[in-house]
């Protein structure tokens, strides 16, 4: 196994192979648990988990929790189990993420092709906003939604998701046209084509790569988001602060399978986006750390 | 008259097409991003208690707020946790991607498992440490079951140990992927550089201290600004993980923010602890920010 000579700079012998190779699987190991765990104990009857232990096979094998955390279980006061509330980020996520990326597209369409006096700066102050913590805006935002009459509504988280999320889409067109020759945007203009046309026809074929990155970025954030589910999501609240709901509850008993199975299908989404396109979720999160 | 201003006018439009199509995104950031950054400050100056008003009191919320218990214990709770988190992540991911880039048979699979749970959100990830972390039900339960009795693991019910099971699920959640911002940085690397250190005789140990870990120094000021930036806006993983608990052990400037705007009516004193918040990351964000930018132009 050992004997294969590797064309590294850096060679290691056999012991100490042995002992990176164990270490490393250790991690995956950690890496693996919680997620076992949580699928393990969601097909459980809940009498396996607080009678038995945690980490052992099911006995009994039911999908009862998974129906009950579908449609059933009680989150807040209504017994309605996730489903509306799936159902709620789906709207929310689809329009965000659709708008900012295409926003984005322009935006970094803009700051690379038509550069003009201060651009650097426009794009610094859009930049700065990815970072701040959320907590500054929440006040004032909470006023600004109540007065247009979108506190508590799917519309209102759109527009919240939509505003915090251009930054970031920005940022990851403008370094990927950044790239693109600039003398074949000048050259379509010398042949009479137009600030529209240049984009659709010109950029838009080649910005295939970057539009995934940019729509599994959005997804994954807006998706995952509870400050500003919580904070704005009234009666149309996402996926997450329902799961939290569900799982914070003090009332009865604690089902923990019924738990785990709303964690898992909390996460499934991206999960699924996570393992079908993983490759463009590093490189959203390799650009997410600027360095483009 | 007409057919002369027609297409000067069209020439016109396109020179501001591009400064059109930016401006509604500028418009946003400035008024959603600066004007509510510039509102939120205002406010931590005025007594505002449920909803906002405007009736100035210069710095007393600021002096109430460092007179807090509350915000004591946030502010040294978001000291241990910033610190182990960023200094834990940082050892773990660079310790993996060292592990991976020599020429590990299986890379293939394992790069993405240390990875996934990036893509969870921690309100999934504090649910599933939550559970297994409670001795009733997780790890202390399965250890005496499988016979070792005097196995104690109740971190989140001890009030002093609480904040380090943040600290754990924390690092469970983003390692994977400062050991992704290493990887890329140990692959860029140049192997002629280590080979001719090698002839010269230096030893693996050697090779890495003195070559390699200073040739990574752009992934560690990245992993820095990424991880410290996470660990000051934590919220959700506190919220669902302990709730701020056991009693108050583990509130966090952002739970100590949101409860006091939202919950305990005192708007001001929120809007302060925002504005310190802010002023955190700000010190953190700009300098590395600009000399980005400016690298760039």
């Amino acid at each position: 196994m050992a004997a294969v000579i590797q064309d590294t700079a850096v060679s290691t012998g056999r012991v100490t192979r042995v002992l990176i190779y164990l270490l490393l699987l250790l991690f995956a190991l950690f890496y693996l648990l919680p997620l076992y765990v949580m699928g393990i104990n969601s097909v459980k009857p809940l009498a396996e988990i607080t009678g038995g232990n945690m980490m052992a096979l099911p006995e009994v094998w039911t999908l009862d929790p998974w129906r009950s955390a579908w449609s059933t279980a009680q989150i807040g006061v209504e017994p309605t189990g996730l489903k509306p509330y799936f159902l709620n980020s789906i709207l929310m996520v689809v329009p965000a993420v659709a708008i900012s990326t295409i926003v984005g597209a322009l935006n970094g369409y803009v700051l690379t092709k038509w550069r003009f006096r201060g651009d650097t700066w426009v794009f610094g102050l859009m930049l700065f906003s990815c970072f701040i913590p959320f907590q500054i805006v929440l006040i004032p935002m909470a006023v600004v939604l109540g007065k247009l009459g979108l506190a508590g509504s799917v519309p209102g988280l759109v527009l919240v998701h939509v505003v915090y999320g251009i930054g970031f889409t920005t940022l990851y067109f403008r370094n990927y046209y950044a790239a693109f020759p600039t003398e074949l945007v000048r050259a379509a203009q010398i042949d009479g084509a137009g600030f529209f046309q240049i984009f659709w026809r010109i950029l838009l074929p080649v910005s295939g790569p970057i539009a995934v990155v940019s729509v599994i970025w959005q997804f994954t954030n807006i998706w995952n988001d509870f400050l500003f589910g919580a904070s704005f999501g009234g009666t149309s609240q996402p996926m997450t602060v329902a799961l939290n709901n569900l799982v914070q509850s003090s009332t009865g008993v604690k089902e923990y399978n019924v738990h785990f199975a709303g964690a898992i299908l909390a996460a499934l989404p991206t999960l699924i986006v996570y393992i079908v396109a993983g490759r463009y979720f590093v490189r959203g999160l390799m650009a997410g750390s600027v360095k483009g | 008259m007409t057919a002369s201003t027609a297409p000067d006018f069209r020439t016109r439009l396109q020179d501001w097409l591009p400064k059109l199509v930016l401006a509604p995104s500028f418009a946003v950031t400035i008024l959603f991003v600066y004007g509510f950054i510039g509102f939120t400050v205002l406010l931590s100056f005025t007594g505002s208690k449920m909803l906002p008003r405007f009736d100035w009191v210069g710095w007393e919320n600021y002096e109430k707020l460092w007179a807090l218990p509350a915000w004591n214990t946030a502010i040294v709770n978001i000291a241990i946790f910033a610190s182990l988190y960023i200094v834990i992540c940082t050892a773990v991911g660079l310790m993996l991607a060292i592990f991976l880039d020599q020429k590990i048979r299986g890379e293939g699979v394992l790069r993405p498992i240390y990875l996934y749970p990036m893509a969870l959100s921690f309100i999934v990830t504090g649910t599933a440490w939550k559970w297994f972390l409670d001795p009733g039900i997780g790890l202390e339960k399965v250890m005496h079951l499988w016979g070792w009795e005097s196995f104690s693991f109740n971190w989140i019910k001890d009030s002093d140990m609480a904040i380090y099971t943040i600290v754990i699920a924390a690092v469970w959640q983003t390692s994977g992927f400062v050991m992704a911002m290493f990887l890329a940085g140990l692959r860029g690397i140049d192997n002629e550089i280590l080979k001719a250190a090698q002839i010269d005789g230096a030893s693996n140990w050697q090779l890495y201290r003195r070559i390699v870990i200073p040739l990574l120094r752009p992934a560690f000021l990245s992993a820095f600004v990424i991880l410290s930036h996470l660990a000051i806006k934590s919220y959700d993983l506190v919220v669902a993980l302990t709730g701020g608990g056991p009693g108050r052990a583990t509130e966090m400037p952002a739970t100590f923010m949101y409860s006091y705007t939202f919950t305990r009516n005192q708007m001001g004193i929120g809007a302060s602890s925002a504005v310190i918040m802010l002023m955190t990351i700000a010190a953190i964000m700009v300098p590395y920010l600009y000399a980005e930018l400016k690298e760039k132009k």
